[in-house]
């Protein structure tokens, strides 16, 4: 009990009281100049954007194969749920590097899409699609419990009441999982705001173009304006911890749910 | 056998549910939208890594990975790794059985403490040591009188590797804890045994699928961290490079097949890491359908 308390204020508070107290050495307005700058809005722009687009997009993909995957059996099944879990295993930069590879004009997919006039690497949609992967799994796997223990005979009941498969569907079957899609959205939301390895692969990182806002973070680092990286850091851990509180009202939610 | 099982229970139940059932064509439509979804966005970026990794031939590949700043790489990676797993997997186990046997005040701030670095960016992080111990840093001039080097050095790329790996082994352990209950451990210690012995008798093999597999999880993210770590390292090549590092500069260097090669190793740990979560999801569930099968007899 002792040594876990200690082990975790070394390790966790101290750090994290550290950022706090630098950041307590700023006057508001100064804060204010640094956080808000136009750089930084283009870059918060970007961040919040492509992070909702991609939860978005898992919210939509993650359901359906969520679906798939408990619901129907079919050749392969078990090798794509396994491999589900592959963008937490796989290293971010790994990700980043063979996804703009993939998208780049000679790349596998790339080569159909550029002469489309779609551009995956180096652009916002790049942001998009890396950080659609690396959410990826959180919907499918807070999904798949819920649809799992779904009671079948309420399914019956509506079918026989003459209820069709759709209607079924939209009336029945969503109210259950709805909360349980939102929590893998905010998951997948709060993660790929904070996601950086994959994007400075993908996006090119051009300033109010296509730079996320922990990469602001890093180039004020590099130019040793410590203060500058601390006020953009706050504004991250805020939305960072609204977001959490969010998650935790709609798991709460959603194992009311359950029972 | 357990999945030939499962094919007859399915096939008995689309034999008598017809009416829960989707229209074959609909179904179909849904597992290939699902199945194209996947190969997009998982198998080709997987299969691309190996690809590209070889696309300069084997020789390439082999020369690439030999490289001594790669090499420094990697026994970087692995000493890192080396030295963090086991501080949270102690952290882990102690906070794990604080919370899952014990009541006391504050236990769920405890936990939200233990998440807190899920929900933190990394580059925040990796600025959270630099702000204690970098040059500007709070502790930084003590420590260059001192002639301790922490930032851009091992130490800080193991204290943000620890921070960001924290919650891994701890969190897998605490479900388990918590289901297994208190009464086997405090049978033993009514039978005279020392808390040690309760601990490494009673308590430990209860638990040991789910601290392998924390242990796996947290081992995996040691190895592959990139925005903490990139932030304290100082990317001296051969020195402070971890491999996630080695890709990016490769990258930077114009090396694609170089990068990839170094990828490639970090892909196969990440294949690695996937097959043993599988083995020991299984597994679990194999045990979980005997204690059931046993409690019915």
């Amino acid at each position: 009990m002792g040594f876990t308390l200690v082990y975790l204020s070394a390790i966790v508070l101290i750090p994290f009281a550290g950022l706090v107290l630098r950041a307590c050495e700023l006057s508001w307005a100064d804060f204010w100049r640094l956080a808000t700058t136009d750089r930084a809005l283009a870059a918060y722009r970007l961040t919040f954007g492509a992070s909702l687009i991609a939860a978005l997009a898992n919210a939509l993909f993650g359901t359906l194969v969520a679906w798939v995957l408990v619901r129907y059996s079919f050749p392969g099944r078990r090798i794509i749920d396994a491999m589900v879990d592959f963008p937490f295993a796989l290293p971010t930069a790994v990700a980043g590097l063979t996804l703009s590879s993939l998208f780049a004009a000679n790349g596998w997919l790339g080569q159909f899409l550029v002469p489309l006039g779609i551009k995956g690497a180096f652009t916002q949609l790049g942001v998009v699609i890396a950080l659609t992967f690396v959410g990826l799994p959180f919907v499918v796997r807070t999904l798949q419990p819920v649809l799992h223990n779904l009671d079948r005979e309420v399914e019956e009941a509506a079918a026989t009441l003459g209820a069709g498969r759709l209607r079924t569907f939209v009336g029945v079957i969503a109210p259950t999982l709805l909360p349980a899609v939102l929590t893998g959205f905010a998951l997948a939301f709060a993660r790929a705001i904070g996601e950086y390895g994959s994007i400075v692969f993908i996006s090119g990182n051009l300033p109010f173009k296509t730079e996320i806002a922990p990469y602001l973070i890093v180039m004020r680092l590099e130019e040793y304006d410590y203060t500058g990286a601390v006020a953009l850091a706050v504004v991250l851990l805020v939305c960072s911890f609204l977001l959490l509180g969010a998650i935790n009202l709609l798991e709460a939610w959603t194992s009311r749910f359950a029972r | 056998m357990a999945g030939t099982l499962r094919k007859n229970w399915r096939g008995h139940r689309e034999a008598s549910q017809r009416g829960t059932e989707e229209p074959p064509l609909i179904k179909w439509l849904l597992i290939g939208a699902a199945l194209s979804f996947c190969v997009v966005f998982l198998l080709l970026p997987l299969a691309n890594v190996f690809a590209q990794a070889l696309a300069k031939g084997w020789a390439f590949y082999w020369k690439s990975l030999a490289h001594p700043d790669s090499r420094a790489a990697i026994r970087l990676t692995l000493t890192v790794a080396a030295i963090s797993v086991p501080l949270n997997v102690v952290f882990g186990l102690a906070a794990a059985w604080a919370i899952a046997k014990f009541q006391f005040r504050g236990k769920s701030l405890l936990i939200t403490l233990i998440d807190l670095p899920f929900s933190v960016s990394p580059v925040v992080a990796g600025l959270m040591f630099l702000v204690l111990f970098g040059l500007q840093g709070y502790l930084g001039e003590w420590l260059q009188d001192h002639n301790l080097r922490v930032i851009f050095a091992l130490p800080g790329i193991v204290l943000a590797t620890v921070f960001i790996t924290f919650p891994f082994v701890a969190r897998e352990l605490i479900p388990v804890m918590e289901a297994t209950g208190t009464e086997q451990e405090q049978a033993a210690l009514t039978l005279g045994a020392s808390g040690w012995q309760t601990f490494w008798h009673v308590t430990l093999p209860s638990v040991k699928w789910g601290l392998l597999y924390g242990i796996i999880l947290c081992n995996a993210r040691a190895m592959g961290e990139f925005g903490a770590v990139s932030v304290v390292s100082g990317h001296i090549t051969g020195q402070t490079d971890t491999m996630p590092l080695r890709v990016e500069k490769l990258y930077n260097e114009y090396n694609a097949a170089g990068a990839f090669a170094v990828a490639s190793l970090l892909a196969l740990l990440a294949l690695f890491t996937l097959a043993i979560k599988t083995f020991l999801e299984w597994r679990q569930s194999r045990e979980f359908a005997r204690a059931r099968t046993a409690g019915r007899v």
